[in-house]
């Protein structure tokens, strides 16, 4: 079976980014390295303007991810389906370009008959099962966030329960914009549950700025420099399953 | 809600449009909507006279999934755990191709909905028939998954429950595909979201209490404390309330079990308890029974017959009770005499 591994980040905003670079630029960025973006835009009782609506899609589509606004009370169902729906995204393009290979340039699992589509479905549906998965989440803590922090909190341990569920192992990481110091600040490095959030979360202060652009960026990083010290230990390099729809 | 949109325009039909398949070439002239969810449109169709469900939508994958699950439900002889299957094909229009099954239909009131029209007299017998049906999934190494009082026909004459949304049946021993707050144990902190026969135990146990809080309620402190709490204020539900713990701690490792159990607590309340509300089953409830089916039996039912019947005997009984009690008083009256 496939021994990829599936990446990517989960950012959780409620409007639109106000420091920094482009975070459109950076998700564009993310996806050339076969790091998949996915954006949910909260909202509560306030409503996420045209402008932020339009930034959480660019986001989401340069990302090559998926994205979704929803009211806080629906966030724990968001969050897992859009993770499990981007991750299937991802397989599937996996196996469109395998499928390529073999049955030739303009073949994907479209193009098969309803019949043979089952059978290429069973093996995506047993690669969303087993393979590893990286998901690093990047939470907006700007002042209108604070009160939408806790349903955040509750929505991310649900993700957990859902993605520990599978066969397959899983590794999270949370990173907050604004920090205290910096931009962006590291909450919880790679771990392969959320429990601990739940003391540190409460923790949290929010603040002025949106730097949604510098925060993909910091992401991308310590994807980076997870992969490297990995190949750095075990002395080869990791295969990434890479999204090309 | 860009992924919405797209699917929810794009398979928004209008009755009298014609579908054709591009594999198969069959024909469906689309009735009416029935309904949607996550992954898609459910139409009623006609196809040679004959009405069928027709769920169609632009993700082939979810459609490709349902249908493997249909297929391998097909090979459990003589049981209805799911609607029947028909035919698969894709649907080219002018701009995009939609993916569509054609399925068998099936036709009733959800669950609740009878429940609340035909009396609590057919709880425990509607769960004793999904219990088994899904006794027959889980040996099939399959778990429902996302189980919902929506997701639950009532089908008839004679009532009958079947299930009609497959899209969350899983493999046992993956992780749950689909699910709904109220009715998933990891979102009650009870468990996880593994495919576990248990899991849908679990679920089964929630809907039973929905059917006394058709309003459901939210999660308040969670846990087993909270959903026992809600079980001990209504009396509805208080004498279901050990199958009902068990289920929701996962103590089951079956559904007969469970099954059992809820036999066990049917046949040894008392009579007029274990009936429920006695006077369901008078004529005016069996009337609606009949009229949410549209159908109308001009002759005498069974249980009519029964009933007159047992009336009649009384009658002879006290009959015969007051002759023998006038004789005796004229022979002690002769004898006084």
């Amino acid at each position: 079976m496939y021994t990829g591994k599936i990446r990517q980040i989960l950012l959780i905003t409620d409007g639109c980014s106000n420091h920094g670079e482009d975070p459109i630029a950076m998700a564009a960025l993310a996806k050339e390295q076969g790091i998949t973006v996915n954006v949910i835009g909260v909202m509560e009782h306030d409503v996420i303007d045209e402008k932020g609506m339009a930034e959480i899609e660019g986001i989401a589509m340069a990302g090559g991810g998926v994205s979704q606004i929803v009211y806080a009370q629906q966030l724990s169902q968001t969050v897992q389906m859009v993770t499990k729906k981007a991750m299937n995204q991802t397989i599937q393009g996996v196996v469109n370009r395998e499928l390529q290979q073999i049955l030739g340039r303009s073949q994907t699992m479209e193009d098969l008959p309803p019949e043979k589509r089952g059978e290429v479905m069973e093996v995506v549906d047993e690669l969303g099962e087993t393979v590893e998965l990286d998901v690093l989440i990047l939470v907006d803590t700007s002042a209108s966030m604070k009160h939408k922090l806790p349903t955040v909190k509750e929505a991310l341990l649900d993700l957990s329960l859902s993605l520990n569920a599978r066969t397959g192992e899983n590794q999270f990481a949370v990173f907050v914009f604004p920090g205290k110091k910096n931009d962006v600040e590291k909450l919880l490095n790679w771990t392969p549950n959320l429990q601990n959030l739940t003391s540190i979360f409460s923790k949290l202060s929010t603040g002025g700025i949106t730097p949604t652009g510098p925060a993909i960026r910091a992401a991308l990083s310590s994807f980076n420099q997870k992969r490297s010290l990995r190949s750095y230990l075990t002395n080869d390099d990791e295969s990434y399953l890479e999204e090309s729809m | 809600m860009m992924m919405n949109h797209t699917w929810k325009n794009q398979c928004k039909v209008s009755p009298g449009t014609i579908i054709k398949g591009r594999w198969h070439g069959n024909q469906y002239k689309i009735l009416k909507e029935l309904g949607f969810g996550a992954n898609g449109v459910v139409y009623l169709a006609k196809h040679n006279n004959t009405q069928v469900a027709l769920k169609m939508s632009d993700n082939s994958m979810s459609i490709t999934s349902e249908v493997n699950v249909l297929k391998s439900f097909a090979k459990v002889q003589g049981s209805a755990l799911g609607p029947s299957l028909f035919d698969v094909d894709d649907w080219q229009t002018n701009q995009v191709r939609i993916s569509f099954y054609a399925m068998e239909y099936i036709k009733g009131p959800d669950l609740l909905t009878f429940i609340q029209e035909n009396g609590s007299v057919w709880t425990p017998i509607l769960f004793l028939q999904l219990l088994s049906d899904l006794d027959k999934m889980h040996e099939k190494g399959w778990v429902f998954g996302d189980l919902k009082p929506e997701n639950l026909i009532v089908t008839g004459p004679p009532p009958k429950i079947r299930c009609i949304d497959v899209g969350g049946t899983t493999i046992q021993g993956r992780a749950i595909k689909e699910f709904t707050e109220f009715y998933d144990r990891g979102y009650w902190g009870l468990g996880s979201r593994k495919a576990e026969v248990s899991y849908d135990l679990f679920a089964t146990a929630m809907i039973m209490i929905n059917t006394v809080y058709p309003k459901r309620f939210n999660k308040t402190t969670g846990g087993i404390k909270q959903l026992k709490e809600a079980i001990r204020q209504k009396p509805e539900l208080k004498r279901y309330e050990p199958m009902l713990l068990k289920a929701l701690q996962g103590h089951y490792s079956s559904a007969s079990q469970m099954r059992r159990d809820l036999l066990a607590i049917i046949n040894n309340s008392p009579k007029d308890v274990s009936l429920g509300n006695k006077q369901a089953m008078t004529r005016p409830m069996k009337q609606t029974i009949q009229k949410s089916f549209n159908i109308h039996h001009p002759s005498l039912s069974r249980q009519d017959y029964r009933k007159k019947k047992r009336k009649s005997g009384l009658m002879e009984f006290f009959l015969i009770g007051m002759v023998l009690c006038v004789c005796y008083g004229l022979y002690i009256f002769m004898k006084l005499m």
